[in-house]
Formats: structure tokens, sequence, C-alpha cells
């Protein structure tokens, strides 16, 4: 160990202060747990103040707010509980000594610290995908962000990143960037998505008819050119197995690129620990109280997996906090046995991975492609649920009863025609 | 003419069509309820939409505040509004649900702390 380096005692240490982690913290100390919350950033909130947008907290709070309101909600009740926290403060490396004796490891502006805990909750969220990632080659060039650079860039500190702009993905991130730049003036001459369906909720796609945004399904931005600044990408549609059609490029001219090419869990200090990663969701591998297969190690939020609601990862947060009360208390979770969820036809992901039959459970799953008028079946259980329509945009949420879990060895979840 | 759009009232995202004539609608089409129904007419006739921005903020922890329209605007005045926006200046400190600003009858909430 390290002994110059002051040493921290908690019961549980949260490392991420996202809602997810907020809303851990929030909870472990509601539960009397000895709570610190880490957050490398210097405000609290995760990416929810650079979301100034409205779309969050339907669920959670029963009203419409934009990300920085739903942040300061939690941040309040933080607050008002007297949560420990502390912002500026990195965390380095998470060391796993034994069950109940965890060091996190972390760096602040007054010093390197290492808190021990009884119990982790990871919550760092998730990485933006960028340029290299998705193959677009070409001149090095300034005018490159992805989406959540330009968000920052705009929303916290006020500096619009371009004029004319170009976005890579339809999802639900790249139309309100669409939105985001049109209102201030920006043109936004395209939204180019390499799949032949727009990546994001309906109401979101809605925006590209406000603005005029031509929005190119089945296309992809292969190449930027421009001079110290990008002064034109180029786009080239492809066919059903998503290959380039050759002759069929074009050139948009643009100075700035937004990427927004989908997010993956953040899970670098987890892999370091040797905790099993799915690689569906591109997460830990979790059981019901969301622990990795590390014992005491939690997870929570987009580093779980990616979420499209708020609401679903503050939710995660608490789950991961009760499952860290009953680890400290019983030395462990334990289950008399493990049911594996196991993904059928049209299920891309799901989560959680084991269930232990003792508590009612959320699974949180996306289907592979869309579908309309299907049924989501458990087989093992009889289980049946009509759904109009799905998408893999829209991730689907569903209640299992403790008793129905109990009685199966196995439950495998499929969507189909019905 | 007709206008074609998905709902966006609910998860459902019924395809709706709306036909109108003379500036009247004549015809909804494809929603399987009357709140859609509604949502649909209302889309055609007057569109509304809840604005948001950022507004420079001198002395707070961050350089911007971010604000919302505490009620939809409608569509056609969006553009006029964010001139409004943009020459707004506010001093820290700023309490989120503050009421910054009133633009033709519309209040200007932060959403944001400064
Ligand atoms: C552009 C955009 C629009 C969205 N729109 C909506 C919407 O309309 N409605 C909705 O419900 N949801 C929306 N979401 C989704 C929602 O915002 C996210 O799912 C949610 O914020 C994820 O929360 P989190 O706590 O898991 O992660 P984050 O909010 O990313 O927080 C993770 C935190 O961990 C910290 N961290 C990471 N590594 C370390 C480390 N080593 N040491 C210390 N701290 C660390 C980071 O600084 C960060 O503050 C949107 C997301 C985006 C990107």
């Amino acid at each position: 160990m390290f002994p110059r380096i002051p040493m921290l005692s908690y019961d549980v240490v949260v490392v991420g202060g996202g809602p997810a982690g907020m809303a851990a913290a929030i909870r472990a100390k509601e539960l009397g747990l000895n709570v610190l919350l880490l957050d490398e950033n210097d405000y609290l909130g995760g990416i929810l103040p650079q979301c100034i947008h409205p779309g969050f907290g339907l669920h959670y709070y029963k009203e419409e707010l934009t990300g920085p309101e739903f942040a300061s909600r939690l941040a309040k009740r933080l607050v008002e509980l007297g949560v420990e926290y502390r912002t500026a403060a990195r965390v380095l490396e998470i060391r796993n000594y034994s069950d109940l004796e965890k060091v996190v490891i972390f760096t602040s502006p007054s010093g390197a610290y290492q808190a021990w805990a009884k119990a982790v909750i990871y919550a760092a969220g998730a990485r933006e995908r960028h340029a290299f990632e998705i193959g677009i080659v070409g001149d090095r060039v300034s005018g490159i962000y992805t989406a959540g650079e330009a968000q920052t860039l705009m929303d916290i500190y006020g500096i619009m990143p371009g004029k004319e702009i170009v976005i890579v993905g339809s999802g639900d991130v790249g139309l309100i960037m669409a939105r985001r730049f049109a209102l201030e003036g920006a043109k936004v001459k395209a939204v180019v998505e390499l799949m032949p369906y727009p990546g994001g909720l309906a109401r979101n796609v809605m925006i590209l008819r406000d603005f005029d945004i031509p929005l190119y399904l089945g296309h992809k931005v292969v190449e930027v050119r421009g001079k110290g600044r990008v002064e034109r990408v180029k786009v080239v549609r492809v066919d059903e197995n998503l290959n380039e059609i050759p002759g069929s490029e074009f050139w948009i001219e643009a100075d700035t690129l937004i990427i927004s090419a989908g997010l993956v869990p953040s899970v670098k200090k987890l892999k370091a620990l040797g905790v099993e990663i799915d690689s569906a969701t591109g997460g830990p591998v979790v059981n019901d109280r969301l622990e990795t297969s590390v014992p005491g190690i939690f997870v929570a939020g987009n580093s779980l997996l990616i979420n499209d609601l708020v609401d679903y990862v503050a939710e995660q947060g608490e789950l991961a906090v009760e499952g860290a009360k009953e680890f400290i208390e019983n030395g462990g979770i334990e289950s008399r046995k493990w049911v594996k969820v196991e993904k059928g036809e049209n299920v891309r992901l799901i989560v959680p991975h084991y269930l232990s039959g003792d508590r009612d459970v959320y699974l949180y799953l996306r289907v592979a492609r869309p579908m309309e008028d299907v049924e989501l079946r458990i087989p093992e259980i009889g289980k049946r649920m009509k759904l109009p329509v799905v998408k893999p945009a829209e991730m689907l949420r569903i209640k299992l009863k403790a008793g129905e879990i109990r009685k199966a060895e196995k439950l495998t979840v499929e969507v189909v025609k019905a | 003419m007709i206008y074609r759009f998905t709902c966006i009232v609910c998860p459902l995202g019924c395809s709706i069509e709306v036909e109108m004539e003379d500036g009247k609608v004549k015809e909804v089409r494809g929603c399987t309820c009357p709140r859609g129904e509604e949502w649909a007419i209302q889309e055609v006739t007057n569109p509304k939409r809840v604005v948001m921005s950022v507004v420079p903020v001198e002395g707070g922890a961050l350089p911007t505040v971010s604000v919302k329209t505490a009620e939809p605007v409608p569509k056609e005045k969006i553009p006029e509004l964010m001139k409004f926006l943009a020459k707004l200046r506010l001093k820290a400190p700023v309490k989120v649900g503050e009421t910054v600003a009133e633009w033709e009858g519309i209040k200007i909430v932060a959403t944001r702390g400064a």
C-alpha cells in the first residue's frame, strides 16, 4: 500500500457523480451507509448539465425536466442529506483485496487519497465513439467533434463549434444536436445514418422536419477534406449488407463534422479488476443486484449498459446500492440458485444476466431490428406480452416477479411475431 | 394537402395522416387514440415547442445558464424568440427555476443555477 497517501474509510465508495452515482449515493445515505461520492468533473451531474433539452424524469419525478434540472434535483437532495462528495476527484484505480476490502485510489486538487470501502458502486458513464472508430479517413483538420464535445462547447461554454454542419448518426444524441445547431442559427446540411431506419425516438426524428434537415438513411460518411479546417465530407450509399455502393459517392460542403455514432460503456477500471464483460452490452455481466463477477463491485447507469432514459439510470443506482447494503450485512450476495437469462430471437442485449428469484426484477433489453405486432415471450415460464412496435432505439423494460423466476432453470427472452 | 408523421404522444408511434382542405382539417387517419388525434391536429394547425438555449452569465461557476420557455411557443415564432435570447445577459446568482426574462408574455426560466 501507499503509507504516505492519506487513508479514508467508508462502507461504500461511488465512482462517478452522474445520475446513476448521485442516486446511488443518496440511497446509500438513506439506508444508513457511510458513503463517499467521487467525480472527476468540477461539477456534479455527469452529462446532464450539458443536456439542456427537455425529456428527462417523466418516470422518476413524474414531470418533464431538462437535464440540468434533473441533475440539480438530485444534487439538492444529496446536499440536504449531507452526503460526502468530492468533485475534481479522479479515480485512478480500484483494488480488490478481499470481499469486504476494496481500495479506491483517487487524485484531487488537495492530493492523492486511498479510500477503503466494503463495496464499490461503479457509475462512470460511457464514452463516445470517435471518427477513427467508424472508419472515417482524410485530412487532419479542425472542426471534427463528437456530439458530446460540441454539446459541452455550446451548452456549457456558450461557444458555437461551426456554421455548416454535417452530423454522423441519427440516434437521439445526433438528432438533439441537430436541433441545437439549427436553433442557434447554424445550417445543418445533413444527418447521415448508416442503417436503413433512423436510430432515435420518433419525437426526436420529428426535429428534422421542424428544421427541414435532410436525412440520408443507408449512407455513410467516409472521408473528410480541408486545409486546416473541414471543408467538405464525402458520403456514400450502402447496400443492405452495409457495403459501400461504388459510384454512389457525393460531397457535402461543410465546416464542421459531428460524430454521434453511439456510446460505449466506460469499463476500463472494471476490466483491470478482472470483471467479466458482456460483448453485447459492452458493460459487465451482472446479477439482479447489479453486482459484477467480482464480489462487492456493483455497477449502474451507462457503465452497465447504454440507457436512453435517465429514469432507468437512477433506478439502477438505487438498486446497486441496495445490493451493496445486503453484501456488507451478509458478507456477500448469496442465492440458492442463479437463473441464467438467455437471448432469444430478435433480442440483441439483455441485463441482468443472472437472477436469484429472491426479488422482483426489471429486465432491460434491446431488440436487434424493428418489428411490428410482436410478442415478447419467455417460454420457460409461459410469459407473453403483446407489443405493437419494437425498435432498437427504444430500450424495453419488463418486470418479472420473484415467484416466476424461481420456477425456472433458465429464462430465454425472445421477441417474435404475435 | 396531406401531412404525414409519426405520432409522439406515446411509444406506439402511430403513422398519422392529416388531410387539409382550405386551411381546415378534413380527416385524420391512422391514430389509435383521441390524444394522438388531438396532437396531430395541433401539429398541423398550430404546432408549438418548448424552446431551450443558453445565456451568458457573469460571475457564475460556469460561463452560461441554460434556460427554457415555461410553456410551448408557436413554432413560427421560434426564430424571433432565439434573437431575443441571444441578446440576454445575466448576472450570478441565478437559481434553478427562476424567471430570468419574459418575452411576449412567455416566461424564460433558468434550468441551471449560477
Ligand atoms: C445528448 C444526450 C441526450 C440525452 N437525452 C436524454 C433524454 O432526453 N431523456 C433521458 O431520460 N435521457 C437522455 N439521455 C441519457 C442520459 O442522460 C444518460 O443515460 C445518463 O446521463 C447516464 O448517466 P450515468 O450516471 O450513467 O453517466 P454520466 O452522466 O455520464 O456520469 C458519469 C460520471 O462519471 C464520472 N467519471 C467517469 N470516470 C471517472 C473517474 N475515473 N473518476 C471520477 N469520475 C469519473 C464522469 O465525470 C461523469 O460525471 C441523453 C444522453 C445524451 C448523451
